[in-house]
């Protein structure tokens, strides 16, 4: 493998943002509308048919947590009367809006011209948006996606959002950018999109491989980085990820191992699924807590918040409105408790983990509400014992190292002794 | 014992008993008949009610249920409402409901539809995701779909298929339910005096487990028994509680900011049980009628999407003026996120417009009162020296 190969594709997403955010700081002078979306959900294609820029407040929350400012916005956010008991990435994001915007490139993130709040499976979600249309003063538009109480993507359901989306959501988005909606746009976006997930898909499932060429989890949130934002339905999100197949690739012909915060680990002692999100605060130590004793991610729900493209899932351009509703119904965040059990059980089977750790993050009750039933039932279906640790996604204060190492190293030695045991 | 004291005894005593022993008495005596639970906020109990099926409220356990199994379930960081339900579900107290409806309150409520789905097969569970666009047509085709297909299940289990004039009668019985919950409500703003929040809410509590058509005849027999037994006014300041929908405050959280010297004009303490602020309409498609009430709804909550973008605003400010209050007791339970994340934009609003507010949070469990009781009696004695807010 040549290191010129697996530097391209982080050049090119570097690339990639520092481009984006460089055209976010000048959108209001070439008078670019500013849309603001989340990541589950997002419809990121129609936005970008529009000739809108797209915004992810999470991705910029998130960013403000590997770069230790998280902190200092939380506390800004709590000084103005935001409560410690909620979700720091609304507070983040709050947080770094009082403190002048200033987003992750070190560019100003101008103000959004539209929320396009697409209520998928994260309450939060509505207050966020209702909290910056109040600092904003600026247009909302409301996407509801029906939660997938039964596990399925009920008919009149799908009915629902392509209505809303017909007579809301497009309405909404030809009043903010002044431009018609131009159904040939979508689709041509709409195929690139299906063009990257599938080199996504690849790279995902290259993890089935021992050793494994990629972390599942720490490695890949980097890795859906690119179609999770700004960039499904870009020539340069296609560019992205068909570089990132041939890294993937090379090292899987190559028989070596992702590179982590300890060099590239090819000796894979242990093969882990992992559900929840990461501490983005902490996101190398934690990391490195797993490749010091050569634990490899082959899988995570957490990198399925966007999309679950490895159930087979593309974005199709010969129904761009209906594959719209699918794509933001399947999202992790939309799916009921026995889905995701299901998820994992298939990932622990599929990619022959050993193990299965839950991060469960004080912020997400999204995610966290119902994790310790999550781990019960995966753990008696699987008889794969699993382990749980406590942190935060971006506030600081919820991460303790000590507790987290020491639980991860019992758990590992755990595993260990099961193998000696022959149980495992 | 006076009218009035023996309606408050019988609504402490069915808010007291954790075993829902009036719910299984009245299974006993309806043989073959159902109930069908549902969790806060907003859940259609015509619905429930029309499919045969006694609706009863499930509020957690508040502070009189040890929670054994239920900490097992839920990390630290999570409110005390999923732990004591799970409690009482584990616990057999639940064992009697064919049928659990979990309300789009928050993800907490509706992870836990997904929890009941793993544990207790044999209990039909519905998330209930209600509409949240304006949009009428499309969110009133959603809710009126939503609507039908929860009624053919809930039928299905009760094997009563109910015809349209039977969904009329249930729909004209809740309408008189949320009726006399107004006058209830009225009387209390007018004269605070007469209808103390504790009997107020016990009255609530009773309403949530017994069926709707023996509600209507206790409450109205409290209202009449107010009239024949008035109290003594004090001098008290008026404030609005808020925040309080979902995970109920213990009783002695109400009693302490009564006893602090607070009369509470309004609050949203049970708030499904008034939800809908229209009257429905008995005409045409009944469930239709019922979805379009829902649509035009005036209430304004946490669990709604405020489409009106200075609706947080001006919120406070009109309950506020409404109920004639001097000011606002933010109460929230912990880590609830619906009423914390609304908290900012709601008190900024209050304030905006001068009107004093304290906030707190508590747990269905918290024990010691003390501290709250003096936040409230300095806020009432502030509001006596300086004034309340006058919400223009
Ligand atoms: S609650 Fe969870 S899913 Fe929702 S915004 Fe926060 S981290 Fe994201
Ligand atoms: S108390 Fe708040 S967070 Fe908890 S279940 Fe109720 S609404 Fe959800």
């Amino acid at each position: 493998m040549s290191t010129a190969l697996k530097d391209r594709s982080m050049l090119l997403q570097k690339e990639m943002i520092a481009s984006h955010f460089a055209r976010l700081e000048r959108a209001p002078e070439n008078k670019e509308p500013v849309v603001y979306t989340f990541v589950p959900g997002n419809l990121v294609e129609l936005i970008r048919s529009f000739g809108a820029l797209p915004v992810l407040p999470e991705i910029n929350a998130l960013q403000s947590g590997m770069r230790k400012q998280s902190g200092d916005y939380i506390a800004e956010a709590e000084r103005v009367g935001h409560s410690e008991d909620v979700c720091a990435y609304v507070k983040s994001d709050i947080g770094m809006l009082r403190s002048g915007n200033i987003g992750p490139a070190g560019t100003k993130i101008p103000k959004p011209d539209l929320l396009l709040l697409s209520y998928t499976g994260c309450y939060t979600f509505m207050k966020w948006f209702e909290l910056l249309r109040e600092e904003y003063d600026c247009p909302a538009v409301f996407f509801h996606v029906p939660y997938q109480g039964d596990g399925v993507l009920e008919p009149e359901h799908r009915e629902y959002m392509l209505r809303q989306l017909r007579e809301q959501v497009i309405p909404a988005l030809e009043k903010a950018t002044g431009r018609a909606y131009d159904e040939e746009a979508l689709r041509e976006r709409l195929t690139l999109a299906a063009e990257a997930e599938d080199h996504l898909v690849a790279v995902l499932q290259s993890a089935k491989h021992r050793p494994s060429p990629i972390d599942g989890y720490f490695g890949t949130v980097y890795y859906v980085g690119p179609l999770f934002s700004a960039f499904r339905g870009t020539p340069e999100g296609v560019e992205y990820y068909r570089t990132l197949r041939e890294e993937v690739e090379e090292r899987l012909a190559a028989g070596l191992g992702p590179v982590t915060p300890e060099g590239q680990l090819n000796d894979q002692k242990y093969r882990l699924v992992v559900e929840g999100p990461p501490s983005w605060t902490h996101f190398r130590e934690f990391w490195k807590m797993f490749a010091d004793e050569g634990a490899v991610v082959v899988a995570s729900t957490y990198t399925k918040v966007g999309g679950t493209y490895d159930f087979g899932f593309r974005h199709n351009p010969n129904d761009p409105l209906g594959t719209l509703a699918d794509y933001c119904s399947g999202c992790y965040t939309n799916l009921n408790l026995p889905s995701r059990i299901d998820m994992l059980v298939r990932y622990i089977r599929e990619y022959e983990a050993d193990g299965f750790l839950i991060n469960s993050v004080k912020s997400c009750n999204s995610f966290s509400a119902g994790q310790l039933m999550i781990l019960r039932e995966v753990e008696k279906r699987t008889g794969i014992p699993g382990a749980f640790v406590e942190s935060d996604l971006v506030d600081p204060r919820y991460f303790s190292s000590a507790n987290i190492k020491n639980r991860l190293e019992s758990y590992f030695q755990m595993i260990q002794a099961r193998r000696v045991g022959g149980l495992a | 014992m006076s009218k009035r004291a023996e309606i408050v005894e019988w609504a402490r005593d069915l808010y007291e008993d954790l075993d829902f022993t009036s719910v299984r008495r009245w299974l006993d005596v309806h043989p073959g008949r159902k109930a069908c639970g549902y969790l806060p906020v907003y859940a259609p109990r015509e619905v429930i009610h029309a499919a045969g099926m006694l609706p009863v409220g499930i509020h957690g356990g508040g502070d009189r249920l040890e929670i054994i199994r239920g900490d097992a379930f839920y990390q630290s960081y999570i409110c005390h409402l999923p732990r004591s339900v799970i409690e009482l579900a584990q616990s057999g107290r639940l064992s009697m409901l064919s049928a659990v409806l979990f309300p789009s309150t928050c993800d907490v409520i509706r992870n836990l539809s997904g929890i009941w789905k793993l544990l207790y097969p044999d209990v039909y569970v519905r998330y209930i995701d209600v509409p949240q666009v304006p949009d009428p047509e499309a969110a009133a085709d959603f809710w009126v779909g939503e609507l039908r297909r929860l009624l053919g299940d809930l039928s299905a289990i009760s094997g009563h298929h109910p015809s349209d004039d039977e969904i009329r009668s249930s729909i004209a019985l809740y309408n008189d339910v949320r009726g006399v919950i107004r006058q209830l409500y009225a009387l209390r703003q007018q004269r605070p005096w007469d209808v103390p929040t504790e009997e107020l809410y016990l009255l609530m509590r009773a309403g949530e487990v017994i069926p709707p058509e023996e509600f209507i005849v206790r409450a109205r027999a409290y209202l009449g028994a107010v009239e024949a037994e008035p109290k003594r006014p004090r001098d008290n300041s008026r404030v609005v509680v808020t925040g309080a929908f979902c995970e109920q405050p213990p009783l002695g959280l109400i009693k302490s900011i009564e006893r602090a010297g607070c009369y509470v004009v309004d609050d949203d303490f049970l708030l499904g049980n008034r939800f809908v602020t229209g009257v429905v309409g008995l005409e045409g498609d009944p469930l239709r009628s019922l979805a379009e009430s829902f649509l035009h709804n005036e209430q304004r909550t946490s669990v709604m999407y405020e489409g009106d973008a200075s609706g947080k605003r001006q919120l406070m400010r009109r309950r506020v003026k409404d109920a004639g209050a001097d000011g606002i007791i933010f109460a929230a339970p912990s880590f609830c996120d619906p009423a914390l994340l609304d908290q900012p934009m709601l008190r900024a609003g209050a304030e905006q417009a001068g009107i004093p507010c304290i906030a707190f949070k508590y747990a269905e469990n918290s024990g010691q009162f003390q501290q709250f009781r003096e936040q409230a009696g300095t806020f009432s004695d502030s509001i006596k020296l300086w004034g309340g807010g006058t919400a223009a």
